[in-house]
C-alpha cells in the first residue's frame, strides 16, 4: 500500500498534473463542441416534450458529475483519514469547487427545464429536494475548510460533512422510485434495460465526457493551485 | 432554418437560457480557478526571487520547485 501512495506523492505528481490542463483543454474544447453540435441542432426533438428535451444534454450529465465527484469526495476522506495521507484531503479539496458548481447548474437548468415541463419553476419534490441538501453538503464543505485553521481539526469536520452527505447520495438516487415524484424514474440504467433512445444517448453520453473533462481540468487547477500554496509556505521555512 | 434553431417550437427561451447559464458558470469557474493559480504562482516566484543564493539552491534542488518556475504559463 505504501508503494500505491508513494507513486502519489505531490512531489512526483506535479510533474505530470502541471502539464496535463493543457491537454485536457483541448479536448474538452473538441468534445464539446461535437456535444453543442449533437445536443443543440442534430439530435431529434421528444414527441412529448419538443424542444425542451434538449435542456437533459445539460441538466442530466451535470447532475451525474455532481453526484460522482461527491462520492469521490468520500472515498477520498475516509482513505485520507483511515491512511492518514494528507495528499487525499487536498485531492478531495480540488474536487469540492467543481462539484458545487456542476450542482448548482443541475438545479438551475432543472428549474428552467421544469417551467415548460410541470409548469413550475420549483417544487419540493423528492430529487429537488435532495439535490438542494448535496449542495448545502457541499458548502458545508467548503465553508470547513475557509473558516478552520488546524488541519487535522480540518481533516476531522470534512471526513464527517462527506459521510453524512453521501447518506444524501442513494436517496437522490432512488428517490424517483421510493417516491411519487415528478420527476420520471431513469432512463438509463447500467443493470437493466436502457430506455432511451439511441439518437438521444449518443448525444448525452458525449455532453457527459465534455463534462467529465472540464471537472478534470479544474480539479487539476485546483490541486497544482494547492501544491504551490504549500511549496510557498516551504519557502518561508528555508 | 436558423429561426428554427433560435426559436425551438416556443422552447428556445429555455433552452439557450439552460445552455448559456451552463456555459457561463464554466468560463466564470474556470477565470476564478486560473485567477486564484496565476496569484499563488506569482506569488512562489517572488519569494523564490527573494532567497539569498544559498536558501535558493536549496529550493532549486526539489524537483517540484523547479516546475513551479519552469510552467511560466500551463493552462
Amino acid at each position: 500500500m505504501k508503494f500505491v501512495f508513494k507513486l502519489f506523492e505531490p512531489n512526483k505528481i506535479f510533474l505530470i498534473t502541471s502539464r496535463a490542463p493543457k491537454y485536457v483543454m483541448a479536448l474538452f474544447i473538441i468534445v464539446i463542441s461535437i456535444g453543442l453540435l449533437e445536443a443543440l441542432i442534430f439530435s431529434p426533438e421528444d414527441y412529448k416534450q419538443s424542444h425542451s428535451v434538449r435542456i437533459m444534454y445539460v441538466h442530466v450529465p451535470a447532475a451525474w458529475i455532481s453526484l460522482g465527484i461527491f462520492s469521490s469526495m468520500t472515498f477520498l476522506s475516509l482513505s485520507g483519514y483511515i491512511f492518514k495521507n494528507k495528499n487525499f484531503f487536498l485531492i478531495s479539496k480540488s474536487l469540492a469547487s467543481s462539484g458545487l458548481v456542476f450542482n448548482i447548474i443541475a438545479l438551475v437548468t432543472g428549474s428552467i427545464w421544469g417551467k415548460p415541463t410541470w409548469g413550475t419553476w420549483w417544487a419540493w419534490d423528492a430529487r429537488i429536494t435532495s439535490m438542494l441538501i448535496l449542495a448545502l453538503f457541499y458548502f458545508m464543505y467548503l465553508i470547513a475548510w475557509r473558516i478552520y485553521e488546524n488541519k487535522d481539526y480540518i481533516f476531522k469536520i470534512t471526513t464527517l460533512i462527506t459521510l453524512f452527505g453521501i447518506i444524501n447520495v442513494p436517496i437522490i438516487k432512488f428517490s424517483v422510485d421510493w417516491w411519487n415524484t415528478l420527476h420520471q424514474p431513469a432512463s438509463i440504467n447500467i443493470l437493466s434495460k436502457t430506455t432511451i433512445h439511441s439518437s438521444m444517448l449518443f448525444p448525452l453520453l458525449i455532453m457527459t465526457a465534455a463534462f467529465a473533462l472540464f471537472s478534470l481540468l479544474i480539479f487539476l487547477m485546483k490541486y497544482n493551485t494547492e501544491l504551490i500554496k504549500i511549496k510557498n509556505k516551504g519557502l518561508d521555512r528555508l | 432554418m436558423i429561426n428554427e434553431i433560435i426559436n425551438m417550437n416556443g422552447y428556445g427561451l429555455y433552452v439557450w437560457s439552460a445552455f448559456t447559464f451552463t456555459l457561463v458558470s464554466f468560463v466564470s469557474l474556470y477565470i476564478v480557478t486560473k485567477a486564484h493559480y496565476t496569484k499563488e504562482k506569482n506569488k512562489f516566484e517572488v519569494k523564490f526571487g527573494a532567497l539569498d543564493p544559498k536558501k535558493a539552491e536549496v529550493a532549486r534542488s526539489q524537483v517540484i520547485n523547479r516546475e513551479i518556475l519552469s510552467t511560466t504559463n500551463n493552462i
